[in-house]
Parts: C-alpha cells; sequence; structure tokens
C-alpha cells in the first residue's frame, strides 16, 4: 500500500517539498528534489545571491504556487494554494522591513487587526521586546535601518506565528541590532516552539542561529546537514568551499 | 473692479437674505454635485484599482481610453447624454432629459475617469512588496485591495478633488441635458451663465462668489483629509 506522505514524514515535520520547480518567464529559478522542515527546528538556508532562497521562501509562505512538483504543510497538500487558517500560521520578514505608512505602534498592531485580534496589550509588549517601547507613535518611516527591521520582527511575531521566515532579515545592519534581532529570533524558537527558516549569505548567521543548514546554488539544494556536519565535514565540494567563504557561484 | 465689488456686496446681501430661490439652486447643486461624486468614487477608485493591482491584459488601452477621458469636452458628453437620453433615444423611455438625473449621468461621465484614472496611478505608485508583506501577514484579498489604497489614499484623495472640480464647475454638460429649468435643473453654473447673458452681472457674480466658497469649503476638508492620511 502506497502511504500519503504526511504519513510517510511522520507528525514532526512541519513542510514537506517534493521535486518543486519555479519557472519565471521560461527561466528556471528553482528545482529542489526533496526538503524536509521539522516542526520547532532553525534552518538557514544559505547560497549566494540570486541562487532561488527568496523565491523558496515565498513557495513556503504561500505567497506563490510553484510551478511543478509538491508541497505539503502539516501533512496537507498547499501546492496549489493554502486555506487561509493554514496561511495565518506562516509569516515572513523580508530583508527591506516594509513598513506601512503610520505609526510604529499601527504597524506592529497590522497582522493582530487583520485578525480582528485584541491590540493594546500584545502591541506593548511587543514594543517592550524589540526596544521601541518609547516609540509607539513615531512615524514608522522615519525610523533608522535597523529599527525599521526590529519594528518588521515584531510585526510578524506579535501574532504569534507558527513559523517564521525571515529573508536576509540583518543584511546591512550594524551588530547591534544584528545580535539583537538574532537574540529574539532564538527566544521565540526556544519558548514558544516556532520554527524558523533563515535565508542568508552569511555563514557566521547560519552558524549561530541554525540546527540545519542547506546550501542553494543555482536553484538547487546541494547539501542539507545538522550545522556541525554541514560545516565540519561537508560531503559536497561546493559545501566545502562555501563554508570556507570561498567565492561559490 | 466695481462690479466685482457690488457682486461681492450682491453675494453677502443675497447669501443672509435667506432667498428661497437662490438656496433651492445651491441645494441642488449639491444634491447633484454629491450624489455625482459619490456614484463616480463608487464606481471609479474600485475599478481604478482594479486596474493598478492586476494584471489586464488591455490595461494599455484602457489607461489611453482613461487619460483620454479625463479630458473629455464636456459638451460633448452632454450632447451624448443628450442623444441617448432623448425620446427618440435607446434610454428616452427613462425620461430623464431636463432631470436632475440626466445632469448627474453627464457628470458621473466626466468624473470617471479622473477618479478611476487618478486612483489607478495612486495605486500603481504603491511598492508592490508591501502587497506581498501585506499577504504574508495573513492578508485575505479583500484586506491586500484596502491595504493598498489606504497607502495610496493621498492620490486616492487627490482623485475625489480633482473629481469634484470636474463636477462643480462643469457647465456646458448640465446646461445640455438639465435645460437650466427654474426651480427644477438650475444650479450655480447654468445660473451664472444665464445671468450673464440677460446682462445681471452683480447676481452673476454672487453666484459664482458662492460657488467658489462652497468648493473652498469642500476642498479644504478634503486637505484635511489628506494631511491627516500624511501623519
Amino acid at each position: 500500500m502506497r502511504l500519503g506522505i504526511g504519513e510517510v514524514l511522520g507528525m514532526s515535520s512541519l513542510y514537506a517539498l517534493e521535486k518543486l520547480h519555479k519557472v519565471y518567464d521560461g527561466r528556471a529559478v528553482l528545482a529542489v528534489d526533496t526538503l524536509q522542515v521539522r516542526e520547532g527546528e532553525m534552518l538557514a538556508l544559505v547560497g549566494p545571491s540570486g541562487t532561488g532562497k527568496s523565491t523558496l521562501l515565498r513557495l513556503m509562505n504561500f505567497l506563490e504556487a510553484p510551478t511543478s512538483g509538491t508541497l505539503h504543510y502539516r501533512a496537507q497538500d498547499v501546492t496549489a494554494s493554502a486555506p487561509l487558517e493554514l496561511r495565518r500560521e506562516v509569516t515572513t520578514v523580508f530583508q527591506r522591513p516594509l513598513l506601512l505608512r503610520g505609526s510604529v505602534a499601527d504597524n506592529i498592531a497590522f497582522g493582530l487587526r487583520l485578525r480582528s485580534a485584541p491590540v493594546n496589550g500584545n502591541v506593548a509588549h511587543m514594543l517592550r521586546r524589540v526596544g521601541l517601547a518609547n516609540m509607539a507613535a513615531a512615524p514608522a518611516r522615519k525610523l533608522s535601518g535597523g529599527e525599521m527591521q526590529r519594528v518588521a520582527l515584531a510585526r510578524a511575531l506579535v501574532i504569534e506565528p507558527r513559523v517564521l521566515l525571515l529573508d536576509e532579515p540583518t543584511a546591512n545592519l550594524d551588530p547591534y541590532n544584528v545580535s539583537l534581532i538574532e537574540d529574539i529570533v532564538r527566544e521565540q524558537n526556544k519558548t514558544r516552539g516556532v520554527t524558523v527558516i533563515v535565508v542568508t549569505h552569511n555563514v557566521f548567521q547560519a552558524k549561530r542561529l541554525a540546527h540545519r543548514v542547506g546550501l542553494l546554488l543555482n536553484g538547487q539544494l546541494v547539501e542539507i546537514a545538522e550545522t556541525a556536519a554541514f560545516f565540519d565535514s561537508p560531503q559536497d565540494p561546493r559545501t566545502a568551499a562555501f563554508a570556507r567563504g570561498e567565492m561559490v557561484y | 473692479m466695481e462690479e466685482i465689488l457690488a457682486g461681492l456686496a450682491h453675494a453677502l446681501r443675497l447669501i443672509f437674505s435667506g432667498d428661497p430661490a437662490l438656496y433651492e439652486i445651491i441645494w441642488l447643486t449639491l444634491q447633484v454635485t454629491g450624489v455625482a461624486l459619490g456614484l463616480a468614487i463608487l464606481l471609479g477608485v474600485p475599478c481604478g484599482a482594479a486596474l493598478g493591482l492586476y494584471r489586464v491584459r488591455t490595461r494599455g488601452l484602457i489607461t489611453v481610453l482613461l487619460y483620454t477621458g479625463m479630458g473629455l469636452p464636456p459638451v460633448v458628453v452632454g450632447l451624448f447624454v443628450y442623444l441617448i437620453l432623448s425620446r427618440s433615444g435607446p434610454l428616452g423611455t427613462l425620461s430623464w432629459l431636463f432631470t436632475p438625473y440626466a445632469m448627474i449621468v453627464a457628470q458621473v461621465i466626466i468624473a470617471f475617469p479622473l477618479t478611476a484614472g487618478l486612483t489607478m496611478t495612486a495605486v500603481q505608485g504603491v511598492d508592490p512588496a508591501l502587497r506581498l508583506q501585506a499577504r504574508a501577514l495573513g492578508a485575505t484579498g479583500a484586506q491586500e485591495v484596502w491595504t493598498i489604497l489606504t497607502e495610496a489614499r493621498i492620490g486616492v484623495v487627490a482623485a475625489i478633488v480633482a473629481a469634484f472640480g470636474g463636477i462643480i464647475s462643469e457647465v456646458g454638460a448640465v446646461m445640455l441635458v438639465g435645460g437650466n429649468i427654474e426651480g427644477k435643473t438650475r444650479v450655480l453654473t447654468t445660473a451664472i451663465v444665464l445671468n450673464t447673458r440677460t446682462g445681471d452681472f452683480d447676481l452673476a457674480i454672487a453666484l459664482g462668489l458662492i460657488l467658489l466658497a462652497i468648493a473652498f469649503i469642500i476642498n479644504g476638508g478634503m486637505l484635511f483629509l489628506q494631511r491627516n492620511a500624511l501623519e
């Protein structure tokens, strides 16, 4: 008897991707043979720019449908589209903070308002957590880059997602903001069991944050392994080169 | 200059005289303008938002048509509506010609390209990634559209201001299809034309000043809305 993919993976697998392809205007940008993401893990996807990392995140946030292949989330086939209740379990913090007009508090409350959820206490708590308690009324788009990214992170976390997708969240930020954002992400993973998938081209960040690391090259997942194994005993020479900080493309 | 000053004095006297004929004209102007603007918003803003947000194969052609519509001569619109609503026209059975309904139809046709075209431009000016971010935060399709319209609200208010200006100052089309009938279809602009033609310049200036005052107050209100949107 052929088993369903959910049964094969067991309940601990949150995502299961099989032969997932994405083609834009005839150009293949993603061709992942297989990838499984465990519930509660922190997975880093590394690789040079333009290798399909962000595309993969968009597919995993159900923002786009793949051209072919299958995508399962919580044992449900969501390849074509995901129902709203599942969509609302997953959110993304993009490289650019993408804040809306209005105050810092308005921005953080955005996702709560979409869900008609209580705003005040949740927003105040999150403002304190990201160190912006005294800036609630400030115009969000007038903050510094690091502060804006903290607002974007707070806006994502206040809705208590099951999955947090981070697309180069600390690119171009100063060490203080990088450290603060990484601490918050780590804490959310530990205390709330949030599954985190972070896309980064920073191998040091992947090392600091992730339980597992995967290397994407030309849209293909070259290797994925526990963080220590990925860096200490890579199986693929390209992974070894990337881990050493050599130019890989 | 004397005529203008006399007109100003006359305007003030008229406003405070409680002349029912004047109030009737003002009231009808506000009614026709309000309903026409409301319909132009109801039809134009969603249409402009859809054109700005979704890939429509004929968007280029539609955009050219809308931009052409923005410069549509009102008398041509009036002529078109006249022919449609005249007894022998396709909608002649409605008997709307020389009624406020016909004036509203003409003004909606004049204002629609402004609300739709300028809303489309405003929506296209919003960073497309914001829409993706709204979806990533759990927005439904309708919530996404509302989010983008809210982001584009300064431009949307500008579209409404432009449409209001087009409607309240319009005279050619409403003259043709309304007929400037006293107590029935006479609005401020057509009353100004009539009084200018009959040489009653004081009254024409007075009516003009009242029209300007109404436009000033309503535009002031919309500017207030725009400023709120900016903050």
